[in-house]
């Protein structure tokens, strides 16, 4: 079974948010880039696993974005990825992006299909699902467990109000969140590695952005906290009731 | 046509769908149109309700196997979709509209913005809306451009009202037979939040940290949140540890949530768990370091140590409570 993990680049969770261009695009000067949390945590190391299990084959990851992502690329090499794909396009939106990824997981007969719940920069959580209906696939949202046997898999996942062990036939597209495997650093020969691993750029198929974005601005923070004694805590509730109106 | 996915949870129609058929309506109504919801195994009661929120039309559907599986239930919103002409289909973003919404967008080749924050604004044939972006810290407005346009709104970002608005319900049988489902449920697991609200649905919510220092501690946690009719939640290291179960767990890596109040209490304020609590309307920060970085994103502080603190503030709401009264 061969696994394909779509991973996305985005800016370190410490970075400071600034836009460029009249409020149109992200300010990138300066930003330190890493793999998406989820793609890497999650699923990564899930398909890492697998495969250091005899389970799958081959983990390929695919990256939707320009050439600057290719350091990005690389940790997940250097991670134990056996190849990688950049699939050469300024990832405009989700659906272009899940476009690109079914493409590619058809063409090559991929059979598991990993993303992370969702990005930390565009909050979409949209991608894993968009693939599965391109790919007119069966689609795990936030699972947090995933075990193959044969054909097969077993995952767990989140819903409403608690969660769900499912059965699914191969091929299906996951998307990976907490619980699914642990954080790992890359050692040394994973990095020396990563250098020679086969990292193909292929042009992007087809596929039209549906959305764009139109412009950006900050979300104003909060400014004053009012500081209250603490023997003063019925003055806490009176300011809660009367000035926050939120009891 | 304005058509809006309602769910059913544990009894209820869920808050957030309520949202949604509110946001719908609005949409409709400047749109010049009106709204179908389309529910799943609703009872008479439920239905009146959905129509109180705002819905012309009420397709119900009878079928067990449609939340099993976000396949089955795409091709059914696909067929309601189809039937009523829908131009903009909405969602909540919660963990139900995350499976399903972008697959519908993807089948339909509808644009979609997921966890929208405001109304849309309508240009001729496309349309603004406004989501968060960079995990709370930034907003953008997408344009979308395509002729059937999908919104997930984010839960609590507008209050229900319900009026007296009666809506016409109509048997909506959907033909599944094309679908080929491989996927089977083999285990369904409630996890019990003990009589609260679920997390992404609470108005009012106490969180604590690693600065209760042991799980043995949340008594006075329990106590507070029992006190407003509050749920608890925590940080990511009290869910790591297994002191808390990791349904509780907010922020980047967790849930984002944006209640009315979120009360934090031994949590220093990392910027990956303001991530997921910095849409809340009010924040209440209790450390006993007045340089925590949580001070910086909160409305209300208090300086000291917890186990002597909250317990003092559970008392005075439980006052304040009887008063009421
Ligand atoms: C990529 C990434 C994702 C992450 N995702 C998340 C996430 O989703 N959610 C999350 O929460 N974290 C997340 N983290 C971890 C985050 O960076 C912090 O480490 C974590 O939030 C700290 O938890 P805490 O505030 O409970 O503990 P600490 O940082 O240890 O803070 C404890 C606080 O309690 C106070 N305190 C101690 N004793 C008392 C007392 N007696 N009374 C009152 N106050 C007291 C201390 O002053 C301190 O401020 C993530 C980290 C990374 C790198
Ligand atoms: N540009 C991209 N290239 C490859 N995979 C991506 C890209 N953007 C998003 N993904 C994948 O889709 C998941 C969900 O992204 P989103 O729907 O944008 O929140 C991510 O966690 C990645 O696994």
């Amino acid at each position: 079974m061969k696994i394909l993990v779509a991973i996305s680049n985005v800016p370190d969770t410490t970075t400071k948010i600034q836009f460029a261009d009249g409020d149109t695009k992200f300010n990138s000067a300066g930003v330190t880039y890493i793999i998406n949390p989820y793609d890497e945590w999650y699923a990564l190391v899930r398909a890492l696993e697998l495969k250091e299990a005899n389970l799958a084959s081959k983990v390929t990851i695919l990256h939707v974005g320009l050439p600057d992502s290719d350091a990005t690329i690389r940790k997940g090499l250097a991670l134990g990825a056996d190849d990688a794909v950049r699939v050469d396009a300024d990832a405009p939106d989700a659906y272009f992006v899940a476009e690109q990824i079914a493409a590619y997981a058809k063409a090559n007969a991929y059979e598991l299909v990993l993303v992370g719940k969702e990005t930390i920069n565009y909050n979409g959580a949209s991608v894993g699902a968009m693939v599965a209906g391109i790919m007119d696939l069966p689609h795990i949202s936030m699972a947090t467990k995933m075990e193959v046997s044969g054909a097969k898999i077993t995952a767990e996942h989140d819903v409403d109000g608690g969660s769900r062990v499912v059965e699914c036939e191969l091929p299906v597209v996951v998307s990976c969140a907490k619980g699914m495997a642990e954080q790992r650093i890359p050692n040394m020969r994973g990095i020396m590695a990563a250098r020679t691993k086969p990292l193909a750029v292929v042009p992007a198929g087809g596929g039209s952005a549906l959305t764009t974005v139109k412009s950006y601005s900050l979300n104003p923070g909060r400014t004053t906290c009012k500081m209250i004694g603490e023997d003063n805590m019925d003055e806490l509730v009176q300011l809660l009731h009367t000035e926050a109106k939120v009891i | 046509m304005v058509l809006v996915y309602t769910e059913i949870n544990k009894g209820r129609v869920k808050k957030a769908s309520l949202e949604c058929v509110n946001y719908a309506a609005h949409i409709a109504q400047a749109m010049g149109t009106s709204v179908t919801a389309l529910v799943n195994n609703a009872d008479a009661a439920q239905l009146e309700e959905i129509g109180k929120a705002g819905a012309t039309k009420i397709l119900s559907v009878k079928n067990d196997a449609l939340n099993d599986d976000s396949m089955l239930l795409s091709a059914a919103l696909e067929q309601a979709a189809n039937t009523v002409g829908a131009k903009v289909i909405v969602f909540a973003f919660d963990l139900a509209g995350k499976a399903v919404a972008p697959r519908l967008a993807a089948k339909l080749k509808a644009g979609l913005v997921a966890g929208a924050v405001d109304y849309p604004v309508i240009n001729g044939s496309s349309m603004d809306v406004k989501k968060n972006v960079f995990s709370g810290k930034a907003s953008a407005v997408y344009t979308i451009h395509s002729e059937v346009k999908v919104i997930s709104l984010l839960p609590n970002s507008f209050p229900v009202k319900l009026g007296e608005n009666k809506s016409s319900v109509s048997d909506f049988s959907v033909d599944l037979s094309a679908v080929k489902s491989k996927l089977t449920v083999k285990e369904v697991k409630t996890t019990s939040s003990g009589g609260m609200v679920p997390l992404p649905e609470a108005e009012l919510v106490v969180s604590a940290g690693r600065g209760l220092k042991g799980p043995e501690n949340w008594g006075i946690i329990e106590d507070l949140a029992g006190s407003l009719g509050a749920t608890t939640a925590c940080s990511r290291p009290v869910s790591d540890m297994h002191w808390r179960p990791h349904h509780e767990h907010v922020g980047q890596t967790g849930i984002a949530i944006r209640p009315n109040l979120y009360i934090a209490v031994g949590i220093s304020g990392a910027i990956q768990h303001l991530a997921g609590v910095n849409g809340s309307k009010t924040i209440v920060v209790i450390n006993n370091d007045k340089e925590a970085p949580f001070f910086k994103s909160a409305d209300y502080g208090v300086v000291g140590d917890a186990f002597t603190i909250v317990p003092k503030l559970t008392e005075a709401i439980k006052k304040f409570k009887a008063n009421q009264n």
